[in-house]
């Protein structure tokens, strides 16, 4: 069991505490509680540098002061209420503060009354593996022929490497998992032009089913497999980075130190900051998702959506065609639709740290880079074969199991 | 064998000496898991609406199972008679939690500028949108500031004499 420090300003007044423990038990995480006499809530604020208003939260500060001293806790998961603003400020405080401190891996969530289970269990998993992986996650180079398969929610990615090299892929919208895992397997062994791998490692939504068929070595969630491939992929193993990671219907935002994630935030609420949301755009505008990105790029005039949802937006970026604005503003317009909804949803709860490196099939999109670059002001780094992320980071872990 | 505390010695003597129990109104503490607060109000004669005991009913309650204190999607639909649904989750839950008392309230106390030791809801939001609820439902109230150290006498005084008068409009 990892043992995880909960410090949160009230889950039990939320109703949720239930699921996170019911969730932990099935991830393997021991979640704790760290104490501290009442007296220390006053030293803790000081020493951390910020007072609030509310008591529970300047005792999730003391919390935080307070792990510091068990050495078995080895990761954080940090809850306050979904538009608390108080409490994100806290939680953000407590955040950089761990992370001054420790290397420990840390997750943010903000709770609802109703979570959704899998937003929950898919951060605890995550955790769990940065936390039980860590000697695995500091693997910087692929040995031997490996193979790496991303069962993704959109389209299945493979990739087959001989000593840290791609020598084949294989990318296949997902229909049936097991048949798409199968038909970009084979594509990718045909293209490297070998029969047999020593090792297959699954990552993505799909893994259980794939991993099971296959009989994989190594399973492993999104987070901790496609932070590695990012690093892998654009070479910076040491140092802080921030990998945006967009694909068909979920995005990430992780932020890495020395190759390996220490934090992150899920998207996948809204289908309106989603890839879906450009392949219906390109489909309006009457262009192939893979011509969106360059079409935006011959874009002259600003327009703007008027809505992010992915039914409103689509309905506004009709009426734009209808009303005769050009078919680039719109392809540019829904890029920037979607990059500023991941910056106001993901990116503005959590800190950027350069380098930024833009990995998932969104990253082929140029409008969306461009989108990014001018609202974050910096150059993002799209690595070659940037949407076999995850396939490259699992190729590459399971080398070394 | 003497198994009866002193507290409820106290009330066995007030019940003999006659008649106060039937005087006995709901009085709401704030803050509401006040325990000193809670045990001058049963001091003084009447019944005190705290937190604990609705706590102390979610738990027990062997038909909920939401640990640790049993907060039910129920409680929080009821704070939507008070609270927005955009409200935070945790102000939601602390509202429903605490509706009933406040419903059955037919008096209450409001201790200002306490320390949290006191008392507290936790969260800051929650605390002040409670008061607001409590004095919006016209009901006696008596809003004192805490006093720390030798002062705490005058406070405790206050506190006794409104109960008293509580007692005395409950008889007219």
């Amino acid at each position: 069991m990892a043992r995880v420090a909960q410090i949160s300003c009230g889950t039990e007044y939320s109703g949720i505490q239930w699921m996170l423990n019911d969730i932990a038990e099935r991830v393997g995480i021991e979640l704790v509680y760290p104490e501290m006499e009442l007296s220390q809530v006053e030293l803790a604020c000081k020493e951390i540098g910020f007072e609030a208003e509310s008591p529970s939260l300047n005792i999730m500060m003391a919390s935080a002061v307070s792990m510091l001293d068990d050495p078995a806790i080895k990761g954080a998961l940090l809850l306050t209420c979904f538009k608390c603003s108080e409490g994100t400020i806290v939680k953000d405080t407590i955040r950089r503060f761990l992370h001054e401190r420790t290397d420990m891996p840390v997750i943010l969530y903000s709770n609802v009354e109703k979570p959704k289970e899998i937003e929950l269990y898919s951060r605890l998993e995550a955790l769990k593996t940065l936390i039980t992986r860590k000697t695995l996650l500091m693997r910087e180079k692929q040995e031997g022929v490996t193979m790496g398969v991303d069962s993704g929610s959109s389209t299945t990615k493979v990739v087959v490497m001989r000593d840290n090299e791609i020598i084949g892929k294989g990318w296949l919208p997902t229909t049936d998992p097991v048949k798409s895992a199968d038909d970009a397997i084979e594509a990718a062994l045909k293209e490297a032009g070998i029969e047999r791998v020593e090792s297959v490692g699954v990552t993505g939504h799909g893994r259980e089913l794939v991993g099971e068929h296959l009989g994989a070595d190594l399973n492993l969630e999104e987070v901790s497999v496609v932070s590695k491939g990012a690093a892998l992929l654009s070479k910076r193993h040491k140092g802080d980075a921030t990998v945006i990671d967009m694909g068909g219907m979920n995005n990430k935002l992780i932020l890495m130190r020395d190759g390996i994630a220490n934090t992150f935030n899920l998207g996948g609420i809204c289908a309106g900051s989603s890839g879906r949301f450009l392949e219906i755009a390109a489909r309006r505008v009457d262009a192939d998702i893979t011509e969106l990105g360059r079409l935006a790029m011959d874009s002259k005039e600003r327009y703007e959506l008027q809505s992010y949802c992915m039914v409103f937006g689509i309905q506004a970026l009709v009426v734009a065609l209808a009303s005769g604005v050009k078919r680039e503003d719109v392809a540019a317009a829904a890029c920037r639709s979607v990059a500023e909804q991941v910056y106001e949803n993901q990116i503005q709860e959590m800190e950027m740290r350069p380098p930024i490196i833009f990995v998932g099939g969104v990253s082929l999109i140029e409008g969306v880079k461009r989108e990014f670059e001018n609202i974050l002001g910096v150059e993002i780094i799209v690595p070659p074969y940037s949407q076999y992320a995850g396939a490259v980071g699992m190729a590459t872990l399971v080398s070394g199991v | 064998m003497d198994i009866l505390t002193n507290r409820n010695k106290r009330k066995g003597e007030r019940r003999r000496r006659g008649g106060k129990k039937e005087m006995k109104m709901k009085v709401l503490v704030y803050p509401p898991n006040s325990m000193i607060l809670s045990d001058l109000v049963e001091r003084g004669g009447h019944e005190s609406l705290v937190l604990m005991r609705e706590i102390g009913e979610h738990v027990r309650d062997a038909e909920i199972d939401a640990p640790p204190i049993n907060i039910t999607e129920e409680d929080l639909k009821r704070a939507l008679r008070y609270v927005s649904v955009e409200e935070p989750a945790g102000l939601k839950g602390r509202i429903g939690l605490l509706a009933p008392l406040l419903e059955k309230a037919e008096a209450s106390i409001i201790l200002s500028d306490a320390p949290p030791t006191y008392g507290c809801m936790g969260c800051a939001v929650a605390d002040e949108f409670f008061k607001f609820l409590i004095r919006k439902r016209e009901i006696p109230t008596l809003e004192v500031r805490y006093e720390g150290g030798e002062r705490i006498e005058e406070m405790v005084t206050e506190v006794m004499t409104f109960l008293e008068q509580l007692s005395k409009e409950e008889k007219k």
